[in-house]
């Protein structure tokens, strides 16, 4: 993350996301495929990494081999070997971002369900504990019950954040706020949700957290 | 460079003066009143640097008809036309928040007469180096 002064001097702190390059791999119809969607990739690699059938398919498409494929529902305005980068976005656009969040480990349900805490004092012996997790007439616990676990490392959507520059040159989309995942880590941007229309290039940060 | 570096980089000043609290400085902010933009000068003692590179940020404060006025800039912010250094204060602590309590004579603040290491100060103080009262 960093930070954009605006023009009237104020500032916005921002995440900087490099966008692609991604080509569109192919498209899913609704005659053929019973559905309408885009095939995007991206990160070209060398053919000796991906498994045959994907090679196939990236041969067939006449695209070079990709190290990631995405499918995004709907297609208004892609076409097959399309290349996307950041000009797809505009300043001011309305975008989500799903990424696979940072890893927290094993954590508790103070850290990760948000649960408050006991006493500490008093002779006290339930600090950070759950409490009740159900009723003694069910015999059992029920399915979906806040409990301690692996917190993170998970796909997240983060919502309508704003772009607030694109930069072709660079290739790089800045939106504000922070995003979900590690610096470097791979980041998929697509026309909000909450906007109804659904674009979708496939992004990913280099180094810095994209 | 990585591209957050070459973005901050960008957006900075070529030039900005290091201030140091207990310095008295100039600064000419733009400020827009209705359509017209015309430059407002505050001059103070800084009372706190903060931060580095792109977000450094310095608090200004000076007693204007008996009442404390802090201002908190962006030292390279586009608001911010220039920063004059008018004399440079020999203090001890980083955080002059000790000024708020004082008042007229208790306030005052020692000119600095030994050099300190500056990477970039492009300034000097003035001639007249005495105990000066700030207001």
């Amino acid at each position: 993350m960093t930070q954009l002064f605006n023009a009237d001097g104020t500032t916005s702190a921002v995440t900087v996301l490099e966008a692609g390059p991604c080509r569109v791999l192919g498209l899913r119809t609704t005659e053929k495929d019973g559905y309408a969607a885009a095939r995007i990739a991206f990160e070209a690699t060398t053919e000796r990494r991906l498994t045959k059938p994907m090679n196939g398919e990236f041969k067939k498409a006449n695209v070079e081999p990709h190290r990631h494929v995405v499918e995004i529902r709907g297609y208004d305005g892609l076409e097959a070997g399309q290349e996307l980068k950041a000009e797809i976005f505009a300043a001011g656009e309305i975008v989500d971002v799903t990424s696979t969040s940072k890893g927290k480990g094993f954590q508790g349900l103070i850290k990760r369900h948000k649960f408050s805490r006991g006493p500490e004092s008093h002779g006290s012996m339930n600090v950070r504990q759950p409490g009740a997790i159900g009723a003694t007439d069910a015999a059992r616990v029920f399915k979906g019950v806040r409990m301690a676990g692996q917190m993170g490392n998970e796909r997240t959507t983060a919502r309508a954040y704003k772009v607030v520059r694109v930069d072709p040159e660079r290739n790089l989309i800045l939106v504000k706020g922070g995003v979900p995942g590690a610096k470097g880590a791979l980041v998929l941007v697509r026309q909000s949700t909450k906007k109804v229309k659904v674009k979708g290039p496939s992004g990913k940060p280099t180094g810095r957290k994209v | 460079m990585n591209v957050i570096q070459q973005l901050e980089k960008e957006q900075q000043k070529e030039k900005v003066p290091a201030l140091r609290a207990g310095d008295t400085v100039k600064v000419h902010a733009k400020v827009v009143e209705g359509t017209r933009e015309r430059i407002q000068v505050f001059e103070g003692t800084v009372i706190r640097v903060t931060g580095g590179g792109l977000r450094q940020s310095f608090t200004v404060r000076r007693v204007t008809h008996g009442v404390g006025v802090e201002r908190t800039f962006l030292i390279h912010s586009p608001r911010i036309d220039k920063i004059d250094v008018l004399r440079h204060g020999d203090v001890r602590q980083g955080r002059l928040y000790y000024l708020r309590g004082k008042i007229g004579k208790e306030a005052r603040i020692r000119e600095r007469r030994r050099l300190i290491r500056e990477p970039e100060s492009g300034t000097e103080p003035p001639a007249n180096g005495e105990e000066e009262s700030e207001e």
